[in-house]
This record gives C-alpha cells, structure tokens and sequence, in this order.
C-alpha cells in the first residue's frame, strides 16, 4: 500500500503541471477534506492567471461536443486547457453517472488537454461542490483556459457567471418551442449567445427567435464596450467553432479595456466570499447539532424564539470559534 | 453539506470493437445508485483513452468490459500504460466473457478481479467496495 502524500506536499507538484498531482488534489478538494484546506488557500494565492469559461445551456443542447470542438481550437492557438464538465447527481444516492467524457476521448492523446468530471452534489447554486476550487488548482497548474460546462437547468446557473469570466449560453433547437434559455432563466446572463447544431433545418427559427430576443432588450450590455453576440455552430459540421474562440478571447480583451476585469474579478470574490462563509456556517450546525443547537431549537419549535433571532444567537456563539 | 465524504469513483470503459453497451450500462446504474461516482466514456475506446480518462479522473476503480475475445492483449496494454502514468493505484477490474484459465493469468499480471458476464449486480457493487477498503487511503 502506498502511503498517503498529504495535500500540502501536492502543491509544488500541481503548480508543475504534474498529472497525478492535480487529479488527487482536485478528488479531496471535491470531497472537501479539512486537510486540503490549506493546500487549497496556498493554490488559491499562486492561481488568477486563467482566462475561465463558463458555458451552460439545457441537457443534450450539445454543451459537451461543442467544448471537445472548442478544446482543439484553443490548443491550437498554443494555449492550454482544462475542462472541468458538471452532471448532476442522483437525489436519492448522491451517486451519478458521469458521461460527458464520451464526446471527448479524441483528446486523450493531447498532453495540453485536462478533462475532469464533477457531480453537482445538491450544493447550493448549480455548481458542484469544490467547482471553485476545481478551477483554481488547474489555473494554478498552468492552463491557460479553463471551461466549466454546467447543466443549464434552474435559477442556479447564474452561479457560472458568477465564478467565470465569459458566459456563454447555449440554445439548441429540436428540445421545445421555446428558447430554453430563457426558461431557465439564464438569458441575461450571457456574454455570448450560441446556437448549436446549425446543420438541423429547423436551428434557423431558434437563431430568430433568440435574437428577437434579445432585441426586445433582454440581453443587458454588462461590459462596456462589448456587444454579446449571437453565433450559430454545428459540431458536426466544425462550423462557427473558430467564431466562438475568438469571441471568447475578444469579450476578454473588452474586459481587460474597459477595466471590467476588475468589476468581474470583485464580483467573484463577493460571491466566493459569500459562499465559503454559507459552508462553513453549515459545517458547524452540523458540528454542533447535537449541542447548542438543539436548544435553540426547542426554542424554535416551542414558538419562544424566532428563526431569525434564534439564528442571531447561533452566529454569535458558533460562528467565531473554530 | 457532508465534508469528508470521499466518494468512490469508478470509470467504465468498453474497449475493442464489440459493439453493444447494455450490460456496462446497467453496471453503472448499480453503481450510481450504490452511491458511486461513475465515469462513463462510451464504445470503441483505445486503451490509451482509457488509461488517460483513469489519471485525469483520479479514479479509485477502472473496470474494463471486453466481450472480443481480445482480453490478452487489452489488459497487458492498459496494466503497462497505468505503470508508466505512475497510476498503479488504480484498481484494474476485468468484466465480459473469457475462459478461465485466462482469468488466473490476468490475476497474475495484475487485474485484481475479473467479474464475467452475468455476474449479479450487488456482488458487482460489493467487490468494488471491498478493493477499495484493501486498497485503503491514498
Ligand atoms: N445535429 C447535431 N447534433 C449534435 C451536434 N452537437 C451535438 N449533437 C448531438 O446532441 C446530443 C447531445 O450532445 P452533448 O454534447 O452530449 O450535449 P450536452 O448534454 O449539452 O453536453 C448528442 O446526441 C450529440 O450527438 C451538432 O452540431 N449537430
Ligand atoms: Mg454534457
């Protein structure tokens, strides 16, 4: 039996580019162990360097075919890449079945293409638990871009734009009438908008309808400077694939002009802020169930003390301590 | 949210050229609903797809189903690859159809368990929990 390297001891090794190292690393951070933490704060300060890519659309609109598309595109403009691609889990077991590696084996063979699969775990938003950090050990690592494809269903995707840089959302037509993006609420969200599967007849009316769209004013002019646009892709056919990279780099390059790079990255510090302090609160009424807890619960249920104010004492007494 | 909770991650693979993946598919529904993670990457994979798939997912069981009759040669293959990936780790697990005899033989040369066709799904999911706790942490 080999001994155990302790998390630490990785973060050398990760930032070197080492293989093994950053998929170890990225299995405790997802399982959230105490003892990476430090190694992830460390990892946290040496990573920023990443352009990160959030693209996110409904199952099966073809998130997953059009990022192995994309990969090769990248990488042939010399840049790195990292995947980081989010299946949901089953609620009942926690278990899941993982399959958006099918549509990418024809990047094994490529040294500068990191593929990793993540459940999402019922955490909070739609991102898994430990996508953040995910990101920041293959930033850390050296990838120069790193794309994180989430199941675009729900309220919570606006999650991704929160953690990325470029937001690109994905129609597809064939799944339903309407522009799926809007049912889930992630319309506004997009840096830049993708019709997939552009070879099927029928793509055209959702390239319409999108953009009738968005010319009803739907879509906000978030960067100054930048227009979010509209492309139509077909991964069978390798259309608009080259479109999309450069208007990936070109929404970063705006960023960077027009100094939104920095309202970008203060946001997602709020965000990260925001959600590290929800873990950890959660974390400890776990902890302390059994205790304290459970006093101010009774209070609760006997209607002596409201949630709210019972909450307030709760943060007072849990939350300083470690 | 539960910390600490290591999942068991486990990537199937179909190698070679037999061309039907209703039995590795139910396997990881098992699996799934046994409380797994499970990396499906699809048909026809090469061995070196498979092995690269393993290092990056970090996974704790690969478990290859073969029905082609090629098991000498695809299970030599992907042992000598996860050596040279310094991923000797990963628990080979062999699934499909084969003759005895080869079974002992892969054993020796390092697939920790062979399960062949029809093996019941809880002694599927039971064997996958059993190598990882002889294995322990890593
Ligand atoms: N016609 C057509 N089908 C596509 C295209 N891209 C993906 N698909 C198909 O759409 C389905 C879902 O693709 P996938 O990439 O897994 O979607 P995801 O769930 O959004 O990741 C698969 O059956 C793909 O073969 C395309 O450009 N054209
Ligand atoms: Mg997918």
């Amino acid at each position: 039996m080999a001994a155990v390297v302790p998390s630490l001891e990785l973060v050398d090794r990760v930032c070197a580019g080492e293989i093994n190292a950053i998929a170890r690393l990225l299995t405790r951070a997802e399982a959230g162990s105490a003892e990476c933490r430090p190694a992830l704060d460390e990892i946290y300060r040496r990573a920023g360097r990443a352009h990160v890519v959030g693209i996110t659309g409904v199952p099966g609109s073809g998130k997953s075919t059009l990022v192995a598309r994309l990969a090769r595109e990248i990488r042939a403009s010399g840049r790195k890449v990292a995947i980081v691609a989010i299946d949901p889990s089953s609620p009942f077991t926690g278990g899941s079945i993982l399959g958006d590696r099918i549509r990418m084996n024809d990047l094994a063979g490529d040294p500068g293409i990191f593929v990793r699969s993540m459940a999402t775990r019922g955490a909070l938003g739609g991102l898994a638990r430990g996508t953040l950090e995910a990101v920041d050990i293959l930033d850390a690592a050296g990838f120069d871009m790193v794309i994180v494809e989430t199941v675009g269903v729900g309220q919570d995707e606006v999650d991704i734009v929160r953690a990325s840089h470029t937001t690109v959302v994905m129609s597809a037509p064939g799944l339903g009438d309407d522009i799926q993006a809007i049912k889930a609420g992630v319309l506004e969200i997009a840096d830049i908008h993708v019709v997939s599967k552009c070879d099927r007849p029928d793509a055209n009316k959702t390239l319409i309808d999108l953009k009738a769209m968005l010319i009803m004013g739907l879509a906000l002019a978030r960067v100054p400077g930048w227009k979010v646009p509209v492309l139509a892709t077909s991964s069978a056919r390798g259309e608009g694939v080259a479109e999309l990279f450069d208007a990936i780099v070109r929404h970063r390059a705006a960023l960077e002009a027009e100094g939104g790079i920095d309202m970008r990255r203060r946001m997602i510090a709020e965000r990260r802020l925001l959600k590290a302090a929800e873990g950890i609160i959660a974390d400890r009424f776990e902890q302390h169930r059994g205790g304290r807890i459970a006093d101010l619960l009774g209070n609760v249920m006997g209607r002596q003390t409201s949630p709210y104010a019972a909450a307030v004492e709760l943060l007072n007494e849990i939350g300083m301590e470690d | 949210m539960n910390h600490d909770k290591q999942m068991i991650r486990v990537l199937i693979a179909k190698v070679g050229l037999d061309g039907h993946d209703r039995g590795v598919k139910i396997v990881a529904r098992c699996l799934r609903d046994a409380g797994m993670d499970v990396i499906y990457t699809g048909l026809h994979r090469s061995p070196e797809e498979v092995v690269t798939a393993a290092v990056q997912e970090d996974v704790d069981v690969l478990g290859v189903s073969l029905l082609s009759g090629a098991h000498m040669t695809i299970f030599p293959a992907l042992l000598k690859l996860l050596r040279e990936r310094k991923a000797e780790d990963i628990i080979v697990l062999g699934g499909g159809v084969m003759p005895d005899e080869d079974v002992v033989k892969l054993k020796e040369m390092g697939v920790k368990e062979v399960l062949l066709q029809d093996t019941p799904p809880e002694q599927i999911v039971t064997t996958v929990r059993r190598l990882v706790a002889e294995r322990g942490p890593r």
